[in-house]
């Protein structure tokens, strides 16, 4: 009874969103957001027309104005720096599009114009000092501040009364500071425009994580050979630019120059930068978060000010609020891969029978046997983690290495060792098609082809998107093993679509069905997923009607076979189940039969933690990650079925002195080689009673009787 | 390479005795004992919260909200006496205050990792605003007859001294002792230079980080004493002034990176001196107060690039989130 509601809640209560959903980079903005919606609902019910349009409208204008200053800044902490010199800018600028309109009485478009140049020119005073200069953003914005303001000071006097008595009348001009497109402010769809391509720029565009990369790491990213210093320099004149553009729209709308214009706004603008929780120092930052930021600073001080708070009263909130959210924003920054790391792994339940005997003396298919005691060893010491090997038609053997090669093996002796391919991640399952070309599942990376002229092609690394999942599951994470149809169609077996390649036991602790088996089309380019919610796709053959695939899934320990032909297309049949071991690669026997290696045997153990969900979560949860109970991978052997899913046959190394662990094994002219990812060796085999010319790709494409 | 380097200290100080020697020449009543006076006095206060933000910037911090802890706990002082306390329960009161001021920003920088910018931005907001709203009837606190003999602090003098500058000099002479003379002072030092090694090697960094904040805040409140008393009042809208960034600058400027570990109470005096006769300089010479700011923006810009040229960062030696 409990087992049956530990069941249910493990299959219906979807547990694993949770690790996937904080796994995604904008649950970063969550914190400002939630903030931001925490405040506009204690404002709008303490203060009664707070959400009308008109007052929406004004508080737009606002949030368009220091908006833009919110953007120049955010950009400057990105990349590392910090610009105090922001509210004298503002000043400036605000002085210069009233100077040029007022006194000069130019036209609206050379007023902006000139004073974007204007704030850009300052902004560039900046970025030369600090990105050519080098010199300490902090103290020499500090300065410039100073000096900005102080220059506006100077300018004021001269020409104040002159800008306070003109009277410009340009529709242009109004229509900056107060005109609406269906109620929407002017300032707010410029600032629309600006945002979005800010966001396009900063996530999409390579200047922008150029800009991430130098805050994240200065040093790495010089090394990597950007432009660090026109970057940072770039930087501060964008900021000045955007500044620039915000004291148009202030200008435009009050068309004052009061000695207090700008001041104190560097505090203002940090503040909103800080509580949309972009990170001081660099390298963390989005469009997103800055316009969170801006638009709880501006709710805040207008709701208190629509409040008739007193001033004082004001800042202490507005204080307390930028605290807070730091601490938490800290915390959760602070702690958020801790906390992904913690709630990620989401064991299931996973009931299997006990398992067949495969003591000595028991009896059964299984009985554990000493014939691999006498394999012979190829490239002991040279080569490693061997998870699949291959042979062609002049007997060249090819294995995968750890190294990111694919290695070859000369025939006849296989002491001349080489190179053959360098693809860069893992090689796992291989196969060749009817062009001899040697198509390879690498981990991490997708299906690659290696051409009969060595030359290594990217077949495939993505599949389609599946709908509900939230992990984006287009790309390969851990391609396993392949087999090719007779219309040339690759149906290959993605273990994994929530852990990377070294993560892969811990799939096998949660034993969902996390895999998946994918169909690539070389005639049209095409991928597509054909079945999910496999627990650990793992060996693929084709099976001998041509119209279906024998597939092997790890963890759950069986072998299955799926049509994609036929008249049974689409059907998934169990040809064996509850085997003894996990199974891992199939290949065709020249007997017409298959090979199966078992890579690990089933423990008592284990079969027990994979009915108790919760044990395994607390396991996660409470002990550090190589103290964790795991499939036994040590032991195992290689099994010969046939295709009603008998066992007939199968081979141990009991003592396991020659060839403990076996991924895979390929039967070639009489012998049967052997391949284990935790190897440093190929074991060979000889076989008795086999066909001695079988070259199993020849057979496969009749190229051999 | 025999030739020592010359650090920002050794330029700023020839920059200060250049500027002087040109002033003492060709300014007519610069170089007078009675001007030297007057020039120290102005920097006095200056000087005071420079070495409550030298303790900080050594630890690697930085401390926005220094100007509150001047303006609010000594407007405390005056406003309670105005309301019938006497004067040693205001000021209990007041150096309390600022206690706790320096205990919470402690608390937010060492303990929640608020970086310090930040916290004592808005700690000092949150101060200013509490006085504002709370403790304060009038933005200028008024002096009232129950401060009588207080004002000495600001306005008296010993053997022809104006205690200002007395009172810079103690609080010269304290710190310089707490940084150079006892284990807390290394220690100062260990944190600025290398929190994470500090901590490794068994220093209570967390501790003395607060510990830096509460000094701080009392020094602050210390400098606002001596500035209440020389101008018999408490102009609590000082908070919304440029003078952090004058305290910033002098720190700075004498030579204690913002990136911790370096410098001392002579940079800080250097800095003050530096700062404090040109603004003496031009006041002589009648310049607006805008004008003195452009002028001494520039000076300072040309001593911060100088000193980027004598003591160059790249991309190497900088320190990853050090702004």
């Amino acid at each position: 009874m409990q087992e049956t509601i530990v069941r249910l809640k493990a299959r219906y209560w979807p547990d694993h969103l949770l690790g996937e959903i904080l796994s995604k980079r904008w649950t970063e903005t969550a914190i400002p957001v939630i903030v931001l919606i925490l405040v506009a609902f204690a404002l709008s019910g303490m203060i009664d027309n707070f959400f009308t349009p008109a007052a929406l409208s004004d508080t737009a204008r606002q949030a368009g104005e220091v908006g833009f200053v919110v953007l120049g800044m955010a950009l400057v902490v990105i990349v590392g720096g910090i610009d105090l010199s922001v509210g004298s800018m503002f000043a400036l600028c605000d002085f210069c599009a009233l100077y040029c309109l007022n006194i000069l009485n130019w036209p609206v478009p050379a007023v902006v114009v000139a004073t974007i140049v204007c704030g850009a020119l300052l902004g560039a005073v900046n970025g030369f000092l600090i990105g050519y200069l080098r010199l300490r953003a902090f103290i020499t914005t500090l300065i410039t501040l100073i000096i900005y303001r102080s220059a506006y000071d100077l300018l004021l006097f001269g020409n104040s009364v002159k800008i306070a008595s003109a009277m410009p009348d340009f529709p242009s001009w109004d229509f900056l500071g107060m005109g609406a497109v269906f109620g929407i402010p002017s300032v707010a769809l410029v600032y629309l425009v600006i945002a979005v391509f800010g966001h396009i720029f900063m996530t999409r565009m390579r200047p922008g994580w150029h800009i991430t990369a130098i805050g994240g790491s200065r040093r790495s990213a010089y090394n990597s050979g950007i432009a660090v210093r026109r970057t940072i320099a770039l930087c501060y004149v964008a900021s000045g630019a955007l500044t620039a553009i915000g004291a148009l729209f202030f200008a435009a709308r009050l068309g004052t120059v009061g000695g207090d214009v700008g001041i104190g706004l560097e505090v203002t603008v940090l503040t909103a930068t800080v509580l949309g929780g972009i990170t001081l120092g660099g390298g963390n930052g989005s469009v997103a978060k800055a316009l969170a930021g801006t638009l709880i600073v501006l709710l805040v001080t207008n709701g208190l000010t629509t409040l008739g708070v007193r001033g004082g009263f004001n800042r202490m909130v507005l204080a307390s609020i930028l605290l807070v959210a730091a601490i938490v924003d800290i915390r959760w920054l602070k702690n958020r891969t801790r906390i992904i790391s913690k709630v990620y792994v989401s064991p299931t339940y996973h009931f299997l029978p006990p398992p067949p005997s495969t003591e000595v003396g028991k009896g059964g298919p299984f009985e554990q046997n000493d014939k691999l005691r006498d394999v012979t060893l190829i490239g002991e010491g040279r080569i490693e983690a061997p998870e699949d090997v291959i042979l062609d038609r002049h007997d060249n053997l090819y294995a995968g290495s750890r190294h990111g090669d694919i290695i070859r093996f000369l025939a006849p002796d296989y002491q001349t060792m080489e190179v053959y391919a360098h693809i860069g991640g893992q090689p796992l399952g291989m196969a060749f098609d009817r062009q001899d070309n040697l198509y390879c599942c690498i981990g991490g990376m997708g299906l690659y082809r290696i051409t009969p002229d060595r030359k290594i092609e990217k077949a495939t690394d993505e599949t389609n998107r599946s709908l509900y999942s939230v992990n984006d599951d287009s790309r390969l994470r851990l391609a396993d093993d392949l087999d090719i149809a007779d219309d040339g169609r690759i149906f290959f077996s993605e273990a994994t679509v929530r852990y990377e390649m070294h993560e892969w036991p811990v799939d096998g602790l949660e034993a969902r069905g996390n895999g998946r088996i994918i169909c690539y089309d070389p005639n049209k380019g095409t991928t597509h997923t054909v079945l999910r919610g496999l627990k650990f796709p793992n060996g693929i053959c084709i099976a001998s009607d041509g119209q279906s695939i024998l597939f092997a899934e790890t963890f759950g320990c069986s072998i299955k076979r799926y049509w994609f032909d036929g008249p049974s297309k689409g059907k998934v049949e169990v040809v064996m189940d509850n085997l003894p071991g996990y199974p891992d690669n199939i290949n065709l026997a020249s007997d017409g039969n298959y090979w199966l290696a078992l890579v690990g045997m089933r423990s008592p153990a284990l079969d027990l933690a994979w009915r108790m969900p919760g044990f395994r979560k607390r396991m996660g949860k409470r002990l550090p990650i190589d103290e964790w109970l795991f499939p036994n991978i040590n032991t195992g052997c290689v099994v010969k079925f046939n295709e009603k899913g008998e066992i007939l046959e199968s081979f141990w190394d009991l003592k396991g002195v020659n060839h403990p662990m076996i991924t895979s094994m390929r039967e070639h002219r009489g012998h049967l080689y052997l391949g284990g990812i935790s190897n440093n060796r190929i074991g060979r085999y000889k076989l008795a009673n086999a066909d001695p010319d079988f070259v199993q790709y020849d057979r496969r494409w009749g190229k051999q009787s | 390479m025999k030739l020592k380097r010359l650090g920002q200290q050794e330029v700023v100080f020839a920059i200060f005795a250049v500027l002087f020697a040109i002033f003492a020449i060709f300014l007519p009543g610069f170089a007078t004992t009675q001007n030297m006076l007057t020039l120290l006095q102005n920097v006095a206060v200056l000087g005071i919260l420079g070495l409550a933000m030298a303790l900080i910037v050594i630890g690697r911090g930085i401390d926005i909200s220094l100007i509150a802890a001047l303006a609010v706990p000594p407007g405390l002082v005056l406003q309670m006496v105005q309301d019938g306390y006497s004067l040693p329960v205001s000021m209990v009161a007041a150096v309390a205050l600022a206690l706790v001021f320096g205990l919470v920003n402690g608390w937010l920088i060492a303990y929640a990792e608020v970086p310090s910018l930040f916290a004592t931005l808005a700690t000092g907001i949150f101060l200013a605003g509490f006085g504002q709203a709370v403790l304060f009837k009038l933005d200028v606190v008024q002096w009232s007859t129950g401060m009588n003999g207080f004002e000495r602090l600001g306005q008296g003098a010993i053997l022809g001294i104006p205690t200002p500058i007395i009172a810079f000099a103690v609080v010269c002479i304290v710190v310089a002792l707490l940084l150079r003379q006892t284990r807390i002072g290394a220690y100062f030092y260990a944190i600025g230079d290398n929190p994470y090694g500090a901590r490794v090697t068994g220093i209570p960094s967390r501790p003395i980080i607060v510990l830096q904040y509460v000094l701080a805040a009392l020094i602050g409140c210390f400098a606002g004493f001596v500035l209440a008393a020389s101008v018999s009042s408490m102009p609590t809208r000082i908070f919304n002034s440029t003078l952090i960034y004058d305290v910033i600058l002098v720190v700075v400027l004498g030579g204690i990176g913002l990136s911790g570990g370096r410098g001392g109470v002579l940079n800080v005096i250097i800095g003050t001196l530096l700062i404090g006769t040109m603004l003496n300089g031009m006041t002589i010479m009648d310049i607006s107060y805008s004008g003195q700011n452009l002028i001494k923006g520039m000076v300072l810009l040309v001593a911060v690039v100088v000193d980027s040229f004598l003591n160059p960062r790249n991309e190497e030696t900088a320190q990853q989130g050090d702004i």
